[in-house]
C-alpha cells in the first residue's frame, strides 16, 4: 500500500532552535494519524511540512510517493482545518465552503451545489446565508471542516480543532470526525496535545518531544508499551521506575513504567513493595492515590467502589508481573 | 484581630470610584459632556451656519448679502467657470487618493506583515518624521525640487533622459513649463504630503489579517493574486476607505499646495478663500464649501454600497 505522507530525515530549523529535528514518518493512506505531544515539540511543524507553509532545512517529504519540496500550498491536494479556523469574516458561510472551488474557477451554480453538500455533511445545511460571527465555536468548526473537505482532498490536516471547544462538545466532535473519517476513507492527521483525544481517535499515532518522535504505533502500543520515560508520562501518566527500582521488583536494571489503573493496594508487607500514602485525589470514577516508595512517587487508581487508604497510611503495592513494562531505548 | 469585610475608605477618590460604581451613568456623562458641547455647539453649530449662509444670496449691486432663503447660490455652482474648478478639483483628489492607496498599500503592507521590532519602529519613524515639519517647509522644498532649475531636471539632463521629462511636460492638459507650474507637480506634491494618511489606516487594517487567512486561502488552491484580491483586499478596505476620506478630503479642502505649485488655475479651496476674502461673497464661498462634504457623502455611500465595511 502505498504511504499518504512520507518524511525522510526531514528537518525544520530556526538558526538554533530545532523545532523539527531529521524526522522520518510514514502515514499509511486512508488511516487516522495523530501527533501527538506538548507545545513546541514539533507537532506543529510537521503538520505545517506537510501542508506546505513551511519548507524543510533538510530531508524530503513525499505525499503519494511524489516529492513536493518544489510545491507551493495552493498546488498540494492537502487542505487543512486551521487552531483558529481561520473562516474569511466577510464572506457568509456558504462563500466560505465555496471559496476552494470559486479560486479553481468553478461556475457559480456548481460550486454552491458543491458547498450546500458540504454543509449537509457537517449538519449545517441551513447556515449558508449566515456569517462566521454568528455562528458559534462548534458551528465554525465545522464550516472551517466543510470549507476544507470541498476541495475533495487526499489527506486532511487538522491542527488542533477542537482544542476551543468545551468537553461535551469535543467528546461529540470526536465522535463525529471519527465517524467522517471512516466514511469518506481520506487520510487525516490530526495534531493534539491531548493524549486522551489521541488514545480514542487514532489508528496509528506519533509521540513528538523535543523536535523528535519519541514513538509511532497504534494507540494500544503506545499506551502499553511506552518507548521511552517521556512517552510512559505523556501519554497517560504512567509511573515511570528508576532502573534500582525496576531491579529490586524483578525487572532487569533499567527505567521501566507501570499503569496507575494496574495497581492494588494491599495490607503493609503484603504486597511487592511497602510505602506511605503522600496525597489523594478524587476523581468521580475512582480516587487517584500517591504512595511515596522511599524518593519515588507511585500513582495507583483506586476504583469508586473500594476504599482508599487515608493519607499517612503504610500500605502494599502488588501488581500482575506482566503489567511493568520495561523500557528497553532507556 | 479580624479584619472586617469592608476595607477602609482612603479619601475623596475612594468616594468618587464608589459613586462611579453606584451609578455608572455619571461617570459616562461627565466624560462625554464636554466633547458633546464641542461637537454639538462648535462644529456643528458652525456648520449648520455655513449651510445658512450658502442659501442666502449676495446683491450684485450693492455687494450686500441679503439674508432670504434662495437656491440662486447653488445654481451659481453650475455656471461654466465654477463647474470647470469642481470638477477639477474632484479630479485632483480622485487621482491624488489612487496614486497615494497605490504606492500606500505595498508599504502598508510590508509594515503590517513584516516589519517587527526595530523595523517597526523605523516604518513609524519614517512615516511620521515629514509629518514632524511644517507643512509650508515642505511644499517650498518642493517648489525647489520641482523648478525648471531644480534638481530633477538637472538630474534628468545628466543622465540623458531631460527628452523624457519634456514629453511628459509636453503632455497636454496636465503639462506645463516645468513641473512645478503644472497638474503633475501639483498632484506629486499632494501625494507625498498626504500619503502618511493613507498608509497609517491602511497599515492598522492590514495588521488585523491574521496570518491564518491568507494560509487558508493558500491551502485552498488560491494563487497569490487571487488571495489580494478575495482576502487581502476586502479585509483592507475599511482602512483603505478611511485613508482616502484623508487623502481625499483633504486634497479637495488645501488651498496653499496650488497656490504655491502648479497653474493658475483654481481649486475649490483657492476659491472659497478668495471669495469670502476679496470678493466678500460669503454665500457662494459657503456654497462651494458644502461642495466636499456632499461628494465625501456620496463617495462614503457608495463605498458601503460596493460591500467596502463589510468585514467591520
Amino acid at each position: 500500500m502505498t504511504n499518504a505522507v512520507t518524511f525522510h530525515k526531514v528537518s525544520r530549523h530556526y538558526g538554533k532552535v530545532k523545532a523539527v529535528d531529521a524526522v522520518d514518518l510514514s502515514i499509511a493512506e486512508g488511516s487516522f494519524f495523530a501527533m501527538l505531544g506538548p507545545s513546541g515539540s514539533g507537532k506543529t511543524t510537521c503538520l505545517r511540512l506537510i501542508s506546505g507553509f513551511e519548507k524543510p532545512t533538510a530531508g524530503e517529504i513525499r505525499i503519494f510517493g511524489q516529492d513536493v519540496s518544489d510545491t507551493p500550498p495552493n498546488r498540494r491536494s492537502v487542505n487543512t482545518v486551521f487552531q483558529d479556523y481561520a473562516l474569511f469574516p466577510h464572506m457568509n458561510v456558504r462563500d466560505n465552503v465555496a471559496y476552494g472551488p470559486m479560486v479553481a474557477g468553478v461556475g457559480k451554480a456548481e460550486r454552491y451545489a458543491k458547498a450546500e453538500e458540504m454543509l449537509a455533511l457537517v449538519k449545517l445545511d441551513s447556515y449558508g446565508d449566515r456569517k462566521p460571527g454568528q455562528l458559534s465555536g462548534g458551528q465554525r468548526q465545522r464550516v472551517a471542516l466543510a470549507r476544507a473537505l470541498v476541495n475533495e482532498p487526499r489527506v486532511l490536516l487538522l491542527d488542533e480543532p477542537l482544542g476551543a471547544l468545551d468537553l461535551k462538545l469535543r467528546e461529540a466532535m470526536q465522535d463525529e470526525l471519527k465517524a467522517l473519517q471512516k466514511r469518506l476513507g481520506i487520510t487525516f492527521v490530526f495534531v493534539t496535545h491531548d493524549q486522551h483525544e489521541a488514545l480514542s481517535m487514532a489508528d496509528q499515532l506519533a509521540v513528538f518531544n523535543e523536535g523528535k518522535i519519541a514513538q509511532i504505533g497504534s494507540p494500544a502500543e503506545v499506551y502499553d508499551r511506552p518507548a521511552t520515560p517521556f512517552v510512559a508520562d505523556f501519554v497517560g501518566s504512567s509511573n515511570v521506575l528508576p532502573p534500582a527500582l525496576t531491579a529490586q521488583l524483578g525487572g532487569a536494571t533499567a527505567w521501566a513504567s507501570l499503569r496507575p489503573e494496574a495497581i492494588r493496594l494491599v495490607a503493609k508487607g503484603k504486597g511487592k513493595m511497602n510505602g506511605t500514602v503522600a496525597a489523594l485525589r478524587y476523581l468521580g470514577a475512582g480516587s487517584r492515590v500517591s504512595v511515596m516508595v522511599g524518593e519515588t512517587e507511585i500513582a495507583a487508581l483506586v476504583p469508586a467502589g473500594e476504599t482508599a487508604p487515608e493519607a499517612g497510611a503504610e500500605v502494599g503495592i502488588t501488581f500482575d508481573a506482566s503489567a511493568l513494562h520495561v523500557m528497553a531505548g532507556s | 484581630m479580624s479584619r472586617g469585610a469592608i476595607l477602609p475608605n482612603r479619601g475623596l477618590a475612594d468616594r468618587l470610584s464608589a459613586l462611579f460604581w453606584r451609578r455608572p451613568t455619571v461617570l459616562l456623562l461627565l466624560l462625554i459632556t464636554p466633547p458633546l458641547l464641542w461637537l454639538g455647539v462648535v462644529y456643528l453649530g458652525s456648520l449648520g451656519a455655513l449651510l445658512l449662509q450658502s442659501f442666502y444670496s449676495i446683491d450684485e449691486f450693492s455687494g450686500v448679502v441679503v439674508e432670504e432663503f434662495t437656491l440662486k447660490t447653488y445654481g451659481e455652482l453650475f455656471r461654466a467657470a465654477n463647474m470647470d474648478i469642481i470638477l477639477r478639483t474632484l479630479t485632483m483628489s480622485a487621482s491624488v487618493t489612487l496614486a497615494s492607496a497605490v504606492i500606500g498599500f505595498p508599504v502598508a503592507y510590508f509594515a503590517a506583515r513584516f516589519a517587527r521590532g526595530r523595523w517597526k519602529a523605523v516604518f513609524y519613524l519614517g512615516i511620521m518624521l515629514p509629518l514632524w515639519s511644517s507643512y509650508l517647509v515642505k511644499v517650498y522644498a518642493w517648489k525647489l525640487i520641482l523648478a525648471k532649475e531644480g534638481i530633477i531636471t538637472w538630474a534628468a539632463d545628466s543622465v540623458g533622459l531631460g527628452f523624457l521629462l519634456d514629453a511628459v511636460l509636453a503632455l497636454p492638459g496636465v503639462g506645463g513649463n516645468s513641473l512645478s507650474t503644472s497638474f503633475i507637480g501639483t498632484w506629486l506634491v499632494f501625494v507625498y504630503v498626504w500619503l502618511p494618511y493613507m498608509i497609517l489606516p491602511m497599515q492598522a487594517s492590514l495588521e488585523r489579517v491574521p496570518v491564518s487567512m491568507l494560509e487558508a486561502s493558500s491551502d485552498l488552491g488560491a494563487s497569490r493574486g487571487q488571495t489580494f484580491r478575495t482576502v487581502i483586499l476586502p479585509l483592507a478596505m475599511p482602512g483603505v476607505i478611511a485613508g482616502s476620506i484623508f487623502t481625499f478630503s483633504l486634497t479637495m479642502g488645501d488651498y496653499i499646495i496650488p497656490q504655491i505649485i502648479g497653474t493658475s488655475a483654481r481649486f475649490i479651496g483657492q476659491a472659497v478663500y478668495q471669495l469670502q476674502g476679496t470678493a466678500g461673497n460669503i454665500p457662494l464661498a459657503a456654497a462651494f464649501a458644502v461642495v466636499p462634504i456632499i461628494i465625501m457623502l456620496v463617495y462614503l455611500s457608495l463605498a458601503k454600497r460596493g460591500g467596502a465595511f463589510d468585514a467591520l
